[in-house]
């Protein structure tokens, strides 16, 4: 791959606080390395406004190797930037060219207000995940493991299921930031799977209530979370959770 | 959880629309049906008939009430969840990925919804107020259903209102199909095409056989 430095002109959202309206700031991203992530190019960014005396941008970042969810950014239009199957951090400034204007946002949803510029609170999804998305284990001796039987497919859907970091792209994706592609792959990773049986129809039950309480909108099936979702968690995990819904309504 | 609850959350507000939205798909096999006898070019002799018979049959008649309470509940349904949902983002993004991520008309369900329904109001203005108006005002006289249509599609503007009202429709139902069984559940790699296909397939019929009556009309083929 060739390297090469770039510049690049950012518009990045600033905001002070939750009760601030919040802007567009331009900044001028100079001699960017095309190897470096994105989130690095925003490190030598904030290296420049603290030297210069100015605030630097808040962003949310941990494992910067795609697993943790954590860096929320909304990059010219596209959650996680325009590569598909990538978090911000994997993605590279060989994505961007000379002298291009890259428009940076925080996820936006009534559901996730922002925190400080590119920060917003998703504890929404904690909220969701508390309400049923676990297994309820007595304590005592493991049980072995080859004890339970599990058929290959559901292990293997499961195991795409589960695959879902909560980073909240598909919410910032989506058209009306439903929150469906998340709660219905943790539905999904525990009702595929024999430990999850017992809890399978109120798991569903409390975990749909409370994202409809969180104020996420309704699933419309345009498949723009799919799209940028960088686990690529499928929504047939979506007409899961339909059919789990509607099968625990019939029977609780 | 109690049915109230079921069908006031996000999920079953979903499986409404999908339900009422696969109950009208059906509907419109009937209605493009039979109009299309007016293709038989008897001078209506057949269509009219077939009206009568629909517009008389018991059985017909309870079904047009479940049609009415259908159309209804996903236009209301409808409305309330495009207001609902537009409401959940309150400070709107300064750059959109437009069709890179999903398709314009999965997005427009409810502009093409509101489409349909203007379109819908003319439409029932122009023959479904005729037909009822003769059978119960004027005593249950023969009415020419035919020679309506004939007279109405003699007009340019209202040929190309009905033509605009069919193209709505068709955007409507190239996502609505296939959402429809997304909602209930049905998702599969082994028949996710199947219905993807039917959908096409279905779409294509119904516009193509609606389109063509205000046009042969116009066109004076009939």
């Amino acid at each position: 791959m060739e390297h090469k430095n770039i510049n690049l002109n950012l518009k990045v959202w600033r905001q002070k606080n939750n009760q601030d309206a919040g802007h567009f700031e331009t900044y001028k991203a100079e001699n960017i390395s095309t190897e470096m992530s994105f989130l690095e190019m925003f490190d030598v960014l904030n290296e420049k406004l603290i030297k210069e005396g100015q605030e630097p941008v808040a962003f949310d970042h941990d494992c910067r190797e795609g697993i943790c969810g954590m860096c929320s950014m909304y990059i010219n239009g596209r959650a996680h930037g325009p590569w598909q199957g990538t978090t911000t951090c994997q993605l590279h400034m060989r994505a961007f060219s000379e002298g291009e204007t890259v428009t940076v946002e925080p996820w936006r949803a009534g559901a996730f207000p922002v925190i400080k510029d590119l920060v917003v609170d998703r504890s929404a999804f904690d909220r969701i995940q508390q309400a049923g998305g676990y297994v309820s284990v007595n304590t005592g001796n493991a049980v072995d493991g080859n004890a339970l039987p599990i058929n290959k497919d559901n292990a293997d859907a499961a195991f795409a299921a589960a695959a879902c970091i909560g980073c909240g792209a598909c919410v910032a994706a989506c058209k009306n930031s439903s929150a469906m592609l998340f709660t219905s792959a943790k539905v999904s990773q525990y009702s595929l799977l024999p430990q999850g049986e017992p809890e399978r129809k109120t798991r569903v039950l409390n975990m749909i209530a409370q994202m409809d309480k969180e104020g996420f909108g309704a699933c419309t099936n345009t498949g723009a979370c799919e799209a940028e979702c960088p686990k690529e968690i499928s929504i047939a995990n979506i007409a899961r959770l339909n059919r789990e819904y509607l099968a625990a309504q019939f029977s609780l | 959880m109690t049915w109230k609850e079921y069908f006031t959350s996000s999920v079953g507000k979903k499986l409404v629309m999908a339900i009422t939205g696969l109950f009208l798909i059906s509907f419109l096999i009937v209605h493009a049906g039979a109009n299309s006898c007016i293709f038989l070019n008897d001078n209506g002799e057949t269509y009219n008939a077939v009206a009568r018979f629909l517009s008389h049959n018991w059985i017909v008649r309870f079904l047009e009430l479940g049609l009415f309470v259908g159309i209804f509940a996903h236009i209301i349904q409808g409305l309330m969840l495009w207001r609902q949902n537009s409401a959940k983002r309150p400070v709107k993004y300064a750059v959109n990925p437009g069709n890179a991520t999903s398709k314009w008309y999965s997005r427009s369900m409810g502009l093409l919804g509101t489409l349909i329904l203007l379109f819908l109001i003319i439409h029932l203005k122009d023959f479904f107020l005729g037909t009822k108006v003769a059978m119960y005002a004027h005593g249950d006289e023969p009415h020419n259903l035919f020679a309506e249509m004939q007279e109405e599609f003699k007009e340019l503007p209202v040929v190309i209102i009905y033509l605009l009202g069919v193209i709505s429709l068709g955007w409507h139902l190239i996502h609505g199909f296939s959402s429809a069984f997304q909602t209930l559940g049905v998702n599969s790699p082994k028949y996710n095409n199947l219905i993807r296909n039917a959908g096409y397939v279905y779409t294509v019929i119904i516009c193509v056989l609606f389109m063509l009556m205000p046009i042969a009309f116009y066109a004076g083929w009939l």
